[in-house]
């Protein structure tokens, strides 16, 4: 599967645990907490990868490791062909300038003290690109224009604008550089509907004329079902169910998925009357101390026999990729805790 | 129709002196709505549409240096606005009670919840502290707290985001009010949580027989928990009308913008939203006529002019709107 050219992103049991530590003095480490625990994926060129899950599943995590701004603690990253987990610092600026980032916040991602022309061609000056006074300026007028912002708020600060426009100059400010890969965690999570609207058709368009490649992180299953080829779910550090869009809509397999999907209400009475409401009960447990064998087994409404010590690992059912005893209590015995084997879906 | 339980009749609401240059912020503008017993009312609208101000209205909680100019808010036949003090502090959490969005900002971090769930019991019921303590360990129980007798004297970080709101719940429905208002209580809450805390805000208000104002900017809730909408758009009620109805034939231009840039669980995906196109207006310098008129697809000269009233129809249905005629399709 390596030569198939198509990949541009391959994370390979992914692990980033954070180190728990007591006393003042003598720092002892007393555990960790396993944020990301042996999650496996692959981007392919040109497509929308949705990662989704509730707080705390590892899903921004993942993303920070993937531009290592948090180191990995296992597992590859392999961008491009090139394993990318264990390169410097100094190898990693050519790399920064090919995958960028857009936040969540609109308000706390852009410094307050710097106009929109600063912001948006900070990347170009910190990367040496930024070439002449005149074609520096070109530059962030292109960009704006890219973003549906006119050129001449290039000299306006960040207050002066609304939520949604500040949400474009942070996704200006990440093409400033011409990336493949964009990763979007909550991108348009604290917009309203009706802009929150206008940001996602402003990137699916963006993807077709620039032909970006795009992680999507977001909580909104509905968003994530809109702008998504392929999705990934996450629950407690781990990935439980890969699928393409409307497969994992229509035939969740893994009941994390299912009880996600029951539980989104849609924007319909008529059809909402004639829905169940099956909820799941519980809360996610806190990923300090999460619960042995398959992480979901406390709240799931259909365990079996082992779900409670052996944790299931992620495996093709049919067209989809499921980390479920359900579908495969024929090998309880599976060692490993690694989600590995053929990634494609 | 039942006689109302309560009534807001023209309403509004403003921000700031006014003084020098600084103009008022006109949060809520000639605001009339009813809620029967027993009713669920979604209030939704986007950030700034008036909609939480409009909430805090009712029980006279809006903060300096907001006003409320004028208007009448009958509660039971009193207008609360006319109560003095005392009179509107024997009202909230007692006869009205409120449950706000975070939870843990709204419960006291120094205070055990035990305590805090008795407090509106020993306060509007004067009940004797061992009694207060065990009627709160049975509203504790009723919105599914395990080991609720255990739990009385834990302090609020103890809880979970999903714990702390079922919490409050015990807490606004302790003195069983005839009325709750629900201020986007599950926004900060996980989906599957989210889901779990609805139901039970539901359930336990259809058993009290009390009415819930549930504000929200989620369409989705609406339609799955709402028996009545009111749309709120730059501080006024846009439409109104029973949910399904509502849904399957907005009325307003922005109602129809709304739901159509909503992206969805089921049906087409992948293409592109029908996004309203421009910005939510600056209430500090709303234009003459209709607030949505700089976003309308369907604007026409007269909207320019005057602010179109809120008009009513067959069904239940009104609409502030002058594009729309009803039987004129």
């Amino acid at each position: 599967m390596n030569g198939r050219g198509d990949v541009l992103l391959r994370v390979e049991d992914l692990k980033v645990h954070f180190p728990v530590t007591e006393g003042v003095l003598m720092r002892r480490r007393v555990g960790s907490v396993k944020a990301v625990d042996g999650v496996s994926f692959e981007l392919r060129r040109g497509e929308t990868f949705g990662l989704v899950g509730e707080s705390g599943c590892g899903k921004s995590t993942t993303a920070l490791a993937i531009l290592r701004m948090l180191e990995p603690t296992a597992g590859r990253i392999v961008f491009d062909g090139e394993d990318i987990s264990r390169v410097d610092q100094r190898g990693l600026r050519p790399l920064r300038r090919r995958m960028q980032m857009v936040f969540q916040d609109p308000f706390g991602s852009l410094n307050p003290r710097m106009r929109v022309r600063e912001i948006v061609g900070e990347p170009l000056k910190v990367h040496g690109v930024a070439g002449s006074r005149r074609r520096f300026r070109e530059r962030v007028a292109e960009l704006l224009d890219l973003v549906g912002l006119l050129p001449a708020m290039a000299d306006r600060y960040p207050h002066q604008f609304s939520g949604g426009q500040r949400q474009r100059i942070g996704i200006a400010r990440a093409l400033a550089l011409e990336p493949d890969l964009l990763l979007c965690d909550e991108a348009v999570s604290a917009l309203d509907v009706s802009i929150q609207a206008q940001v996602l058709n402003l990137l699916m368009d963006l993807q077709r004329q620039l032909g970006l490649t795009y992680l999507f992180i977001a909580h909104d299953l509905s968003v994530v079902r809109h702008i998504s080829d392929r999705i990934g779910v996450m629950y407690l550090g781990r990935i439980v169910e890969v699928a393409e869009r409307d497969e994992l809509f229509e035939q969740p397999r893994h009941p994390y998925t299912e009880a996600l999907l029951a539980s989104v209400p849609t924007p319909d009475p008529i059809v909402e009357a004639a829905r169940a409401h099956r909820l799941i009960a519980g809360e996610v447990p806190s990923v300090r101390n999460p619960p042995s064998g398959c992480r979901f087994h406390p709240r799931c409404p259909k365990v079996i026999g082992h779900c409670e010590r052996v944790e299931p690992l992620l495996e093709a059912i049919g067209p989809a990729r499921v980390a479920c005893h359900l579908y495969n209590d024929s090998s309880p015995a599976a060692a490993g805790s690694g989600q590995t084997g053929d990634l494609s879906v | 129709m039942k006689e109302p339980l309560l009534r807001i009749d023209d309403l509004n609401v403003t921000f700031g002196a006014g003084f020098g240059n600084r103009p008022k912020v006109r949060a809520v503008t000639s605001l009339s709505l009813e809620v029967a017993p027993g009713e669920t009312l979604a209030i939704v609208g986007e950030s700034g549409s008036g909609k939480s101000v409009t909430a805090l209205s009712i029980l006279r909680l809006i903060p300096e240096p907001g006003r409320i100019e004028s208007g009448r808010i009958v509660f039971e036949g009193e207008d609360l606005l006319a109560l003095d003090d005392a009179g509107i502090r024997s009202v909230r959490g007692n006869r009205i009670a409120m449950i706000f969005q975070e939870p843990m900002s709204s419960l006291n971090p120094v205070l055990t919840i035990g305590r805090q769930v008795a407090e509106p019991l020993r306060l509007h019921r004067r009940l004797k502290r061992r009694d207060a303590l065990e009627r709160a360990v049975e509203h504790l129980k009723s919105v599914a707290i395990p080991d609720a007798e255990k739990r009385l004297g834990d302090y609020p970080h103890q809880f979970s985001g999903g714990m702390r709101q079922r919490v409050m719940i015990a807490m606004a429905l302790a003195c069983h009010p005839r009325l709750l208002i629900a201020d986007e209580p599950t926004t900060a809450l996980d989906v599957t949580v989210q889901a779990q805390i609805l139901e039970l805000l539901k359930e336990r208000t259809r058993e009290a027989d009390s009415a819930l104002i549930l504000i929200t900017h989620d369409l989705g809730v609406v339609a799955r928990y709402a028996d009545r909408v009111a749309v709120m758009y730059g501080g006024r009620i846009v439409e109104s009308g029973p949910a399904a109805a509502l849904y399957a034939d907005p009325r307003h231009p922005y109602t129809q913008g709304l739901l159509r840039s909503v992206p969805r669980l089921e049906g087409n995906c992948g293409g592109r939203l029908d996004s309203i196109d421009g910005q939510p207006p600056d209430l500090a310098a709303l234009p003459a006529g209709c607030a949505f008129a700089p976003r309308c697809p369907q604007v026409r000269d007269r909207c320019l002019t005057a602010p179109p009233l809120l008009e009513a129809g067959a069904g239940g249905r009104a609409w502030a709107c002058y594009g729309y005629e009803e039987g004129a399709a």
